[in-house]
């Protein structure tokens, strides 16, 4: 592949233009509309993986940018690149842009053209989050993204689709724009938009403290944390199963990306003063969320519970690093919770992606999400159990699988940091495999509870090819972390090295 | 001296004749014929933007020449209002057309009604003389207050037209006694010489104070801000929707340059008095208009709470007076008018056989009959909400950079909290759309030229999202900044 193709506008234009031409194309034919929409999210994961060999892993500066002028009357740039924190979540995204384009084959029967072109626009929306360098970019691909979410879930959606799109639309514009007003701040200050000079930008505390909550209003809810989490269970719930999968596996890593990119090196300061803020949010989260998902009767509230639990994980594997630096043991202890934090985010894209699909499975068969309406499942469909119990195992963190790994070094960066944030973190593994394990229980082994059940078919090809991927990844990623880890190496170190430096003191203030 | 006077009044004059021509030649065409009226009419436009494009004083290195003893002005914003004021008049043309045919309402009167009305927004937005601002403005308001009863058997148009008529006099009372002051205390009528009159004098003048205030009413009387509003939803609604598609579009251009040309350019010294009357009057237009529209069933109450609430934005651009915050206001309400013309326009679409499609409902299930349509509405949806990467976005993060740059923190805080609430009810709009069931499958038909017209302004909303640069550019460089 030439080396000076803009692979990043490539990534994100092609399935956004390519979603119209859907449209366009296959009004009349749904058939062409799913064929089209299957070569255009192939090609752009054939594209996406040409990015991921040629990524330079050795340095943590920005690859593959582009830079073209947009609003030039106020200095907004169509600016991009990505680091090894961005090159793992687009990979995520395009990965999952086809399997939720196969996902919904036979599934989505009505306006095929129009489901299809929804998931590819959002698929380059998302894509452009993880690649924008410039502030005003970010907010734009940051807020479009929700058109199409917002038109996927209330068109194709369970009976209570209108409540729970309006209320994700709504919860999501609402945090996101004071991170707005705070991004205005910031350029009217800087006099730029570029998210790296901002980086270098110093600030006051006190100025710092109002950005971060700015920030943290964006993107506590998107990730979700405790207590702005109560869209996601009604989104996730009602939304069409690829809305799910797309929804857990990406949309709320774009929260986690966010602090990343923001919070953390913008407002190093705000974050160090204002860590045990998350810390106490996301343990919570870990752990009341937790018990929370036990009790759960719909298969589909309870893995969203699950997901904001493990997302807990994500914010506590960041903001760990401040409570690190001061035992000043320093070393690894803080990357570990970083890097722990990333790798969580990526397993947890592929495990809950699996599991709303496992759901999205036999709610195809019997139309039911709840737990007692299934009942030895596996006596039916033992291809469709084997896989499931293995997602389910890899969501309570069994070592060998990729869930077993993000949460495991975010542990052990907790003691470092301390014996009782590690301590209530672990109790997610208690809980983890009580919610994930019950649930296994109640719905897949057992005796054949209904005549409803005793009728099942088993997975087809289809469903066996997308359920079997995700698997691999998911074991390729347990067994084998190192690449990924690698991949993000040396973007963790500079944004450690970033954040131990006050900004205030730069200023002379 | 005079042939100068007379060049740079061109677009004017050129409008002033045809008026008066399409109302003599009306008389004598037969019914059958009234095409050759519209067609006249969008000549007349095609022709004023031309020539308001040819503008010659621009080539002498100047910014601006007036005419007519100093009350009449020519500069780069009041030519980027004049031809977005026609281009949105002729779209305005176009949909009325279908409208009124299918109304049997095809007459003259709606072509030269709004022509003079369209002459008085160009000389109101040229204008810079209290004498020629009441001018300006009383041509527009006359014309609209006839408009408005346009349909003579409708009970509720004429009701409208009254409370209309009532109002809008008791505002124009005001901006006259408000006049009246000010040239009592300064001495001049010329907005240059008024300047210049506080600027020697100080503003510390009772007398000076109290016309401002005067004149901030009038002005929020025909911006339609709260508490001023009380016109906006009733004639919004009452009016045929073609009148009120006009009404609710290019006279907000005229009003605009009112504001700037008063407030600025006249009582510019006073900025720190006018500022705190605007701040209140924008936040409680901003928070009344999106509550009120929350409640309401019918589109045209909608748009119009929707519209108070969008002038509230127009007054946090003014706000700063600064250079960057008239180019915000001005670029808000240019893509406030593309965007209302568009919104107005899919309501005309919808109507048939002699129904207004005023209930939202009328709305349900668009995006099966018929799915460009019900993309088009949803543009002009989003955009109004605010949602990137639709225009109305970027006019929105403009003005309430401007608010920042001011220093007004909370007003901005208050006016994306809103504007979040605002989100609710055009997301309402989508949903029926696109989530619920059409009450109805008759096909929606339109003339060819009315869906060039609806397709290319709902090309517009998105188009000039994501190529902002340039008319940003435009509006900005009209103010030097």
């Amino acid at each position: 592949m030439a080396s000076n193709w803009p692979i990043l506008s490539i990534l994100i234009w092609l399935p956004i233009l390519g979603g119209i031409t859907v449209i366009a194309a296959g009004a009349q034919r749904a058939s062409l509309a799913r064929l089209l929409a299957l070569v255009i999210s192939i090609l752009t994961f054939v594209f996406s993986i040409s990015l991921f060999t040629s990524f330079d892993t050795t340095t943590a500066a920005m690859q593959f940018t582009e830079l073209e002028p947009w609003v030039a009357t106020f200095d907004i740039f169509y600016r991009l690149g990505v680091d090894g924190f961005s090159v793992p979540l687009i990979l995520l995204t395009t990965f999952f842009g086809v399997l939720v384009v196969i996902a919904g084959w036979e599934v989505i029967q009505d306006n095929v053209h129009q489901y299809m072109a929804a998931f590819l626009i959002m698929e380059g929306l998302m894509v452009g989050v993880f690649c924008a360098l410039d502030a005003m970019l970010f907010y734009v691909f940051f807020e479009a993204m929700l058109i199409p979410m917002f038109l996927a879930i209330g068109m194709w959606g369970g009976p209570r689709r209108v409540y729970a799109t309006i209320k994700f639309f709504l919860y999501t514009f609402l945090g996101s724009v004071f991170m707005l007003i705070g991004l205005i701040y910031l350029y009217i200050q800087s006099g730029t938009w570029s998210i790296l000079e901002w980086h270098q930008f110093p600030l006051t505390l006190e100025v710092q403290k109002w950005l971060f909550l700015g920030f943290l209003a964006a993107f506590s809810v998107k990730i979700p944390m405790w207590p702005v989490h109560t869209w996601l269970p009604d989104a996730h719930v009602e939304a069409p199963t690829g809305g799910s999968v797309v929804l857990a596996a990406i949309m709320l890593k774009i929260g986690g990306y966010g602090f990343i990119r923001f919070s953390l090196p913008i407002t190093p300061d705000a974050s160090a003063a204002l860590d045990w803020l998350i810390i106490t949010l996301s343990l919570i989260a870990v752990v009341y969320i937790g018990f929370v998902a036990l009790v759960q009767k719909d298969m589909k509230k309870l893995i969203a519970y699950s997901s904001i639990s493990h997302m807990g994980f994500v914010t506590l594997g960041l903001f760990l690093a401040f409570a690190i630096f001061q035992n000043s043991e320093g070393g690894r202890g803080a990357a570990l919770g970083v890097e722990g934090a990333m790798v969580q985010m990526i397993s947890h894209g592929f495990v809950s992606g699996a599991l709303f699909l496992c759901v999205g499975v036999l709610y195809d068969r019997l139309h039911s999400r709840m737990i007692a309406d299934y009942g030895g499942v596996a006596n039916t469909m033992p291809w469709f159990a084997s896989f499931a119990v293995l997602f389910f195992m890899a969501n309570s963190g069994l070592p060998g699988t990729s869930g077993f790994v993000g949460e495991f070094m975010v542990i052990l960066a907790a003691f470092q940091a301390n014996f009782w944030y590690a301590f209530l973190a672990a109790l997610t593994l208690i809980l983890g495999a009580a919610y994930s394990l019950w649930l296994v229980k109640r719905v897949i082994f057992g005796e054949v509870t209904n005549q409803e059940v005793a009728n099942l078919k088993d997975i087809n090809a289809r469903e066996a090819f997308v359920l079997g991927t995700i698997a691999v990844a998911v074991l390729l990623v347990g067994l084998w972390p190192q690449p990924l880890v690698e991949l993000m190496h040396a973007s963790v170190d500079q944004l450690l090295q970033h954040i131990q430096q006050p900004k205030f003191t730069v200023a002379g203030i | 001296m005079n042939t100068t006077n007379m060049l740079l009044a061109a677009p004017e004059l050129w409008v002033l004749t045809m008026a008066c021509v399409i109302l003599i030649v009306d008389l004598f065409l037969r019914e059958e014929r009234r095409g050759i009226i519209h067609m006249l009419a969008m000549i007349t436009l095609i022709f004023a933007a031309i020539i308001t494009l040819r503008a010659d004083y621009l080539s002498e290195g100047l910014r601006s020449a007036t005419a007519f003893n100093g009350s009449f002005i020519r500069d780069p914003m009041g030519d980027v209002l004049k031809l977005f004021s026609l281009f949105v008049l002729g779209i305005v043309y176009i949909y009325s057309k279908f409208y009124l045919r299918q109304f049997r309402m095809f007459r003259a009167d709606f072509y030269t009604l709004s022509l003079f009305a369209l002459l008085g927004v160009m000389l109101l937005i040229s204008a810079n003389n209290l004498v020629t601002i009441y001018l300006g403005l009383e041509l527009i308001s006359l014309s609209s207050y006839a408009l408005v009863a346009f349909d003579r058997e409708s009970k509720r148009g004429s009701e409208a037209a009254m409370k209309y008529f009532v109002l809008g006099s008791m505002a124009s009372g005001m901006l006259l006694y408000g006049m009246s002051m000010i040239y009592g205390a300064t001495g001049s009528m010329d907005l240059i010489q008024i300047a210049d009159a506080i600027s020697t004098r100080g503003g510390d003048d009772l007398l000076l104070v109290f016309g401002m205030v005067f004149l901030v009413v009038g002005l929020a009387f025909k911006l339609g801000v709260v508490p001023f509003h009380m016109w906006i939803p009733d004639v919004y609604h009452g009016a045929p929707v073609a009148v009120t598609l006009f009404i609710s579009s290019v006279p907000k251009m005229a009003a605009f340059a009112m504001a700037f040309r008063l407030l600025h350019t006249g009582l510019g010294e006073l900025h720190a008095d006018w500022q705190q009357m605007l701040s209140l009057l924008a936040i409680l237009s901003i928070v009344l208009g999106n509550l009120a529209a929350i409640a309401q069933t019918n589109i045209k109450r909608m748009l119009a709470y929707s519209t108070i609430s969008h002038m509230g934005f127009v007054l946090m651009g003014l706000l700063p007076g600064t250079a960057s915050g008239f180019g915000a206001g001005m670029y808000y309400v240019i893509v406030y008018s593309v965007m209302s013309a568009a919104g107005f326009g899919m309501v005309i679409l919808l109507s048939a056989r002699g129904v207004e499609a005023e209930q939202l409902d009328d709305f349900k299930g668009l995006n099966q009959r018929n799915s460009w349509y019900a993309a088009i509405m949803a543009m002009v949806m989003f955009s109004m909400a605010g949602v990137p990467v639709f225009v109305g976005f970027f006019a929105k993060w403009l003005v309430i950079k401007a608010a920042l740059d001011a220093g007004l923190v909370w007003l901005a805080i208050m006016a994306v909290i809103f504007s979040v609430v605002g989100a609710f009810y055009y997301l309402r709009v989508v949903k029926l759309m696109y989530f619920d069931e059409p009450v109805t499958e008759s096909p929606i038909e339109a003339p060819v030229d009315f869906r060039a017209a609806i397709s290319l302004n709902g090309v517009m909303i998105l188009g000039l999202g994501i190529f902002s640069s340039s008319l940003i550019a435009v509006c900005m460089s009209s103010f030097g900044a």
